[in-house]
């Protein structure tokens, strides 16, 4: 429990290290009491902009496991949807998001709603491809062992396959968890005018950038409390996995 | 629920053109238990695996005394428990209802439960039960589904002794009256067990004709002529089923 902190801390005495002997300037890399005292100082601000972020991230997390998750059973329960859907989910990872973040904000306006779609772009496939894999995996025995019992392939999957699936629905959900952020701020940075992102833009084009430093700061420390959430709750729903 | 015999008709089974083996007849008595053995690799567990019809013969038939289809009408019991992890232990005898859609019957499930002992533990995960418990939650399971033709793949081939020996005697009670088929490598199990025995041995694998057993099972362990018994197996088992 204490190794985070000693990381952290030594982590902040080489950053503090470095800002006091060499002479790197300040705009450049401003010191931690710089960033703390922005974190400080504009605690307001940054506040309402780590609200936005955190709500487009966090609509983004549901609406794309929501999504992911359907998509990955669908594709289980039908051989059709599993030779239409599943090549194209696959090819549409060749296309970086970065390259459609302009595009999204260009359709959906400067709001939440371009920033919850990046969100549900990043995390949609990581989801869907460790459900799918978790369903198509069912112990062969536990298979046979329905087909005994007469089991509907509707019952095998609600009741077998997919709670066997879950703990690597769980895998997907955790990723999904780490790199949601990704997406909402790189929506914000094409186009906003709230968000930690856009308060990064900002503060870089003023060369505020203790003030860059601190939003950075706050989306790190909101990626990781999500991240272990998550992973605490998964780890809670899914006790009887072995490891989880 | 009268159990129906069980005839093997010229069963054959390659796997990538090697013959398992070929030619199998054998005629299971309605209601008798019947036991399997043979050395590992001759092929028990995938003729087992075609008369439950989880896989099709490349040759010969599998037919019900009586006529009818035996599909829906055997229950299987694998050397795995195949415990759902996440289902406590009177979830898991259910899951033939659930799986079929049915209304479950906790009140049954418990009572079988209680025969095979565990009615403290009905609510603890397989994970929380030791491997003779899982077993009877096994058991109780497979004697959910109430089916007349009963298949066991060496279900208790992964117990100690004590447990095995206990568990012997509880398949023996609860399964009476079925038309059991019996795969084990244990001479002991088998003549404690069986009404009869055959050995499936060779390549391509053939069935020795059956050997009836003295008198009726369970035997008790310590039963005169077991030993004797389990000498002329081992015997058999060792000419490789001649
Ligand atoms: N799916 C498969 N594909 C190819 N060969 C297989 C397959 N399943 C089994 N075999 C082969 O068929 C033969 C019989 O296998 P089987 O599992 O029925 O043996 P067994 O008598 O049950 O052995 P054991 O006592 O070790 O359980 C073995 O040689 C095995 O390698
Ligand atoms: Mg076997």
């Amino acid at each position: 429990m204490i190794r985070p902190f000693v990381t952290i801390a030594v982590f902040i005495a080489l950053w503090w290290a470095v800002t006091a002997f060499t002479a790197i300037p300040p705009f450049m890399l401003p010191t931690p009491q710089a960033v703390a005292e922005a974190l400080w100082g504009q605690a307001g601000y940054l506040a309402a902009n780590a609200w936005v972020t955190f709500c487009e991230i966090m609509l983004g997390l549901f609406a794309g496991t929501l999504l992911g998750g359907l998509a990955a059973l669908g594709i289980a329960a039908s051989r059709t949807l599993q030779r239409w859907l599943w090549p194209i989910l696959v090819l549409s990872q060749a296309i970086p998001v970065f390259a459609l973040a302009p595009l999204l904000v260009l359709w959906l306006g400067f709001g939440i709603g371009s920033k919850v779609s990046m969100a549900v772009l990043v995390i949609f496939f990581p989801v869907t491809a460790n459900f799918l894999d978790g369903l198509r995996r069912t112990e062969p025995g536990l298979l046979d062992l329905a087909r005994t019992m007469n089991a509907s392939r509707l019952n095998l999957l609600l009741h077998l396959r997919l709670p066997a699936a879950l703990p690597a629905f769980a895998s997907g959900l955790r990723i999904a968890a780490a790199i949601a952020p990704i997406g909402a701020v790189l929506g914000e940075w094409v186009g906003a005018s709230s968000g930690l992102g856009f308060v990064m833009i900002n503060a870089n084009a003023r060369i505020q950038t203790a003030l860059m430093f601190a939003a950075l700061v706050i989306l790190a420390a909101m990626t990781i409390g999500l991240y272990m959430a998550v992973d605490a709750a998964l780890r809670r729903l899914l006790r009887w996995a072995p490891g989880g | 629920m009268v159990p129906p015999g069980i005839e093997l008709r010229g069963l054959g089974l390659r796997y990538a053109g090697a013959a398992v083996f070929s030619g199998l007849h054998l005629t299971l008595t309605a209601g008798e238990f019947f036991v399997l053995l043979g050395p590992s690799g001759a092929g028990k567990t995938s003729l087992l695996r075609i008369i439950a019809g989880l896989e099709p013969p490349d040759e010969g038939l599998v037919a019900a005394s009586d006529g009818a289809p035996l599909a829906g009408r055997v229950s299987y019991m694998a050397q795995q428990d195949l415990l759902l992890p996440w289902a406590s232990a009177l979830n898991n005898v259910m899951l033939g209802a659930t799986l079929r859609g049915q209304l479950r019957d906790a009140a049954r499930a418990a009572a079988l439960l209680e025969e095979v002992g565990l009615t403290h533990r009905a609510h603890a995960r397989p994970a929380e039960l030791s491997g003779g418990e899982r077993q009877r939650v096994a058991l109780a399971r497979t004697l959910y589904e109430d089916r007349p033709v009963v298949l066991m793949d060496e279900p208790f081939s992964s117990l100690d002794a004590i447990t095995r020996v206990r568990m012997q005697d509880l398949a023996a009670r609860l399964l009476a009256g079925r038309t059991v088929l019996l795969i084990t490598h244990d001479p002991f199990e088998a003549c404690r067990l069986g009404h009869g025995f055959t050995i499936l041995s060779g390549s391509p694998a053939r069935l020795a004709a059956p050997t009836r057993l003295p008198g009726l099972p369970p035997r008790a362990p310590d039963e005169d002529g077991i030993l004797h018994l389990q000498g002329e197996l081992l015997r058999q088992l060792a000419q490789g089923g001649a």
